[in-house]
């Protein structure tokens, strides 16, 4: 298999400046990236075939051809929020690596034309962001940022920007935002970043994976590059395995690789003796996939073709151990937390379907409570700023769709237990009583 | 009875009327009469100089702010809004939104525990149940749950003043209480830092044990060392050595039209 970002990863003192020069960090493909016209590395980004990284999977040349020609502040900004549950491949390769990080957005800034960038980590990685900080000393003390890189014209400056614990600033205007020292609400779209981000600036926004790549793009050629991976998604992708497995860790695959060979080859599958019951593909945000989709091949229109997504390659397996209802309400509270408030298809929605997840633990619910809440999450889908209220809504909603008899099962078997337990002081009782007088 | 109303002839308040309509509007408060200890304010004012607009600074602020104080009491907020020449009530506005920002007083040391689905397949909550009970009679510690941490291969986990440790096992749970209670390095074999990749065909070659040691001691960046030069910003042009600079323009409190 190949490996491009992960290659010798745990090599020791990796995340100084020495080692990662003697592996070719900072070298003839840093020189070559800077010498090319600006349209060519746009051109040649584009023609590589990468996608975004971070969870839409936009293609990353047409992301940077976007930003408007001419002398203007323009900016780049790294998004290391990696809030997306199920997520922690950005954080392995910042703290392991954090100089291709560096490495690749000097390039990606020369090819936007941008001269000032930050990376946004999230405040929960203070280990991380040190290391960064550190690396970001290295890089200047070089002469790798500031004025006149390598000495030619292009100049950048760089600033990690430590946030301090919201899902919602992962999103690109919510970090935005508060980037600009706000609350993280996200913004109306359009005007999109390319036009109008920073500081009201042309503003190009990346995920760490993707501007990690850039540099080993530039080294082997956008068409080396591209006969990597699968048909309409090309390159190396590293996908995060976490939960039920026995090897829970990041993994570097090319695009394409059989999910059962990622979750049973790599990962280990479940615990001895328990089968697969579901399984997220791309974080908490995607729609669930069943045991009978762990032949298909792991890459963005595959996944999007199976009615769920790529995400940010993070796969979450939950075993049969487990209740559905249980992860839902998990699911659920957690969007219920993070939701901004902006907008009230979300904040409510979000609201109701914890409330009523309740309902069916407590068993107070109906069966007629699935369809309500199904409801609810059709209603948020499409209704607000941005996608976090579909993010809860689309897995809930699969996984109604797809577990629905264990959800009524689960409905039934709560309230049988509430009618028979005969004890007075139980307050789901009183609620009943209460509702029936 | 009357109805209070404000200046407009509405019940509700404008953007710079006090909800309370027996307390003035906050102001900017004033250098004179609010003390700001020197490192604070040095450490804010570096914070400002990488931002073109200074406002960015006001998450680093806060957090800066809360490092000395424990939290974002009042007395830590008037003092980042003395420095950075914000209201109050912006930066409260900025504090309550942020899960890492504690705007309540609690316990200085921070123990977070993941309860996302990953540590909670894992025995996530029942770690956060037992640290909590292991932990409720320190009022200097904070035990939260707290939503993905990042760090699910290694769950069920645990982020102690933000070094990450896990997976935790149970019979580790009260060692891990004794260590935080004392202030001592939690569980040092199961620190995040010392784990190699778990991608088995990542290294071409085998690399020591002591290679995943953590990187050697990070210095954080302090105004001396510190890479990025600062900005020119509304303060007027940095100064150079012992040379007069300009005469420093008096900042006014944002003018809303200027946001708009």
């Amino acid at each position: 298999m190949k490996h491009l970002i992960f290659k010798d990863i745990d090599e020791p003192g990796l995340n100084t400046i020495d080692v990662y020069r003697r592996r070719g960090g900072y070298g003839d493909r840093l020189r070559q990236a800077l010498s090319m016209p600006r349209e060519a590395l746009v051109h040649e980004l584009e023609a590589s075939g990468l996608r975004g990284r971070g969870g839409a999977g936009f293609s990353m040349g047409k992301k940077a051809s976007f930003l408007p020609k001419g002398a203007m502040d323009k900016y780049l900004v790294c998004n290391a929020d990696e809030s997306e549950p199920g997520t922690f491949k950005d954080r392995e390769i910042m703290q392991k690596c954090p100089h291709m990080l560096i490495e690749g957005m000097i390039i990606a800034a020369y090819a936007a034309g941008a001269n000032r960038s930050f990376i946004y980590i999230r405040g929960e990685y203070v280990e991380q962001a040190d290391i960064l900080d550190a690396a970001l000393v290295e890089a200047y003390d070089a002469g790798l940022l500031g004025d006149n890189i390598l000495g030619t014209d292009h100049s950048l400056s760089l600033v990690v920007h430590r946030g301090a614990g919201a899902y919602i600033c992962g999103e690109e205007t919510g970090l935005l935002d508060s980037l600009e020292g706000k609350r993280g609400n996200p913004r109306l779209k359009p005007p999109f970043p390319a036009n109008q981000g920073l500081y009201q600036g042309p503003t190009l926004i990346n995920n760490v994976e993707t501007l990690a790549t850039i540099p080993h793009i530039v080294e082997m050629g956008a068409e080396e590059y591209a006969k990597l991976g699968a048909e309409g998604s090309t390159g190396t992708k590293l996908v995060s395995v976490s939960g039920n497995v026995q090897r829970p860790g990041n993994y570097e695959i090319e695009l394409g690789t059989s999910s059962r060979d990622i979750i049973y080859g790599l990962a280990g599958g479940p615990p001895e003796g328990r089968e697969i019951k579901l399984w997220f593909p791309g974080g908490s945000s995607s729609p669930v996939l069943t045991k009978d989709d762990l032949d298909l091949p792991y890459d963005f229109n595959t996944m999007a073709k199976a009615g769920s997504m790529l995400g940010s390659g993070a796969i979450i397996v939950v075993d049969d151990s487990n209740s559905v209802v249980d992860v839902c309400l998990w699911l659920a509270e957690f969007y219920r937390h993070e939701s901004c408030g902006k907008c009230t298809p979300c904040r409510e929605g979000t609201n109701w379907t914890v409330k009523m997840l309740e309902r069916i633990q407590t068993g107070l619910a109906t069966p007629m409570d699935l369809d309500i809440m199904a409801s609810v999450c059709e209603n948020i889908i499409g209704n607000c700023l941005c996608v976090l209220g579909d993010a809860m809504a689309m897995p809930v909603g699969s996984m109604i769709q797809k577990f629905r008899p264990e959800f009524e099962e689960h409905i039934e078997a709560a309230r049988a237990r509430n009618a028979f337990t005969g004890d007075e002081d139980a307050p789901e009782l009183a609620l009943i009583q209460g509702a029936v007088a | 009875m009357t109805v209070p109303r404000f200046g407009h002839g509405s019940r509700v308040p404008g953007w710079d009327d006090a909800v309370d309509l027996t307390k003035d509007p906050a102001t900017l408060p004033d250098p004179a009469t609010t003390p700001v200890p020197a490192d604070l304010r040095a450490e804010i004012e570096r914070h400002m100089a990488k931002y073109p607009d200074r406002r960015s600074a006001a998450i680093p602020a806060l957090a800066a702010a809360q490092r000395v104080h424990g939290w974002c009491s009042p007395e830590a907020v008037e003092q980042v809004a003395c420095v950075m020449r914000l209201t109050p009530a912006y930066l409260l506005a900025v504090a309550s939104f942020y899960d890492m920002l504690d705007t309540r007083p609690v316990g200085h040391r921070r123990v977070y525990v993941c309860t996302n689905i990953s540590c909670s397949l894992c025995g996530g909550r029942e770690l956060l149940g037992r640290l909590q009970a292991e932990l409720a009679d320190d009022p200097d510690v904070q035990v939260r749950g707290f939503e993905c941490l990042g760090a699910c291969d290694i769950a069920p986990m645990a982020s102690i003043d933000g070094v990450y440790v896990g997976p935790i096992e149970d019979g580790e749970v009260a060692e891990l209480a004794r260590q935080v209670r004392d202030g001592e390095e939690p569980l040092p074999d199961k620190q995040l830092l010392r784990r190699p990749s778990a991608d088995p065909h990542a290294n071409t070659r085998e690399w020591t044990p002591q290679s995943f040691a953590p990187p050697a001691k990070l210095e954080r960046a302090t105004p001396s060392n510190d890479p990025v030069p600062p900005e020119p910003s509304s303060f007027g042009a940095p100064m150079e050595g012992d040379a007069a600079g300009p005469s420093a323009p008096i900042e006014q409190a944002p003018n809303p039209e200027d946001d708009a």
